[in-house]
Formats: structure tokens, sequence, C-alpha cells
């Protein structure tokens, strides 16, 4: 089980790869990678605020709940913050399992979690100016599933 | 005395990431209200609460909070991680 929070770029295929590695007790592994999209063709940075000490508690909370509630082999969050481009790696989380039923869900649930639970702040930076990102209902609304 | 932080947009209303409080507020409401009659900054950006959440030493907490015992406040919007 792993946390990082970090602001360098990492190289998500070298650590999907890394994970799980020379285990012979995972039979799944479950990878999402978080990207810096710009549909419309205006961003120019996305800029990430987070909450030092309250980051790495909550997505360590998250982690153990996850690892509660599913037979987990293994689990990584890398989440990073500071500046970064269109089509640069955000965060990644990794699940490993020994069946695929718990590494998807597992996944799926940090994920839910980490988006609204989580104290990380999205900025957008394009021509016009600069916005923060707007939490989105739906994303709350996720929660309740779990 | 207790640690004040602010985060993301609420940070950038008020103009501090920090300050340390010199408070009796028994709970984070009383708190806020106690930070919105000092200054017409916090009275803007605290208007709406619904808009906004709040950590106590660095645990997700409601408003109607006690702070008794609390070395760390945090206010901020919604978080937009992931």
């Amino acid at each position: 089980m792993v946390i990082r929070v970090e602001s360098a770029p990492f190289d998500f295929t070298t650590e999907a790869g890394a994970f799980g590695a020379g285990r012979h007790d995972i039979g799944a592994i479950v990878t999402f990678c978080g990207i810096v999209r710009d549909l419309t063709g205006d961003l120019q940075a996305m800029q990430i605020e987070h909450y030092p000490g309250m980051t790495e508690r909550a997505l360590m909370k998250i982690e153990a709940e996850a690892t509660a509630r599913w037979q987990l082999a293994d689990s990584l969050i890398i989440h990073r913050f500071g500046l970064m481009r269109p089509g640069e790696t955000i965060m990644m989380v990794a699940t490993a399992a020994a069946h695929r039923a718990d590494a998807f869900a597992a996944a799926e649930f940090l994920m839910d979690y980490l988006k609204s639970r989580a104290p990380f702040w999205k900025k957008e930076q394009s021509r016009g100016g600069e916005t923060w990102v707007a939490a989105k209902a739906e994303d709350e609304a996720a929660l309740t599933r779990w | 005395m207790i640690n004040v932080l602010y985060f993301a947009w609420l940070r950038e209303r008020i103009g501090v990431a920090s300050e340390q409080v010199e408070t009796q507020a028994k709970t984070v409401a009383d708190l806020v209200a106690e930070l919105c009659a000092r200054d017409e900054r916090y009275a803007v950006a605290f208007e709406d609460l619904g808009a906004l959440r709040v950590a106590l030493d660095q645990d997700l907490a409601e408003f109607d909070a006690p702070l008794a015992g609390v070395r760390e406040v945090a206010f901020f919007p919604p978080m937009t991680g992931g």
C-alpha cells in the first residue's frame, strides 16, 4: 500500500509495470491514470493546490477503507500537485488482487472518494484567464453507491 | 490560539493562506462569525457556507462542530481531486 503526493512528473507505464511485479499471489491488476485534458484548445495549464498533511491523511483513510472492503494484495495512489500542461499525467491509482472483481471495485472506489474527499483543488489557466474548477454534483452523488 | 488555513478561491478572496487567530469561539460557526465581523473580506468569502467545507486538525467536520482542543482549522471549497 503506497501513497505518493508529489509535484514532479511521473511515468505511468513505469509505475504500472513495477506495481505488483514479482508476486505470484496476484491474479488481477487494475490501473487508472488521470490526464490533463483540453477539449477546447484554450487550456494552457492546470494548477493543482493541496493541503499538505491532510492530503496524505485523507488518502491513507480512503486506501484503508478500500483494503477493509475488498481482498487487495496491494494498492498504489500517486497524485501530483503544482503546474501541469495538457497531456501530462495528474495522478494514478492501481489495485492488485487475486481476482478481478476486487481489483475493479476497489479502483473505482478509490477514484470516487479521491475526487471528493482528498483536499486537492484544480485551477485552469487559459488565454481568457484563470478559473477554479467547480466540484460536480455527480462526483458527490457517486459516493452514495458505496 | 488556533491556526486557521484557507485554500483555493477562499485563500485568494481572504488574501492570506494561514493566520493565527485568538478566539473564544465554541464552534466552527462561531469562529466564522468572529472572522466575518472582523473584516469585509471574510464576510464576502464566507457568504455561502453551503459552498464551503471545513476540516478540524486535518479531518473533515461540520460547521456546528465544537472547537475545544482543536489546533488547526482549515476552510476550503469542495475538493476537486483526481
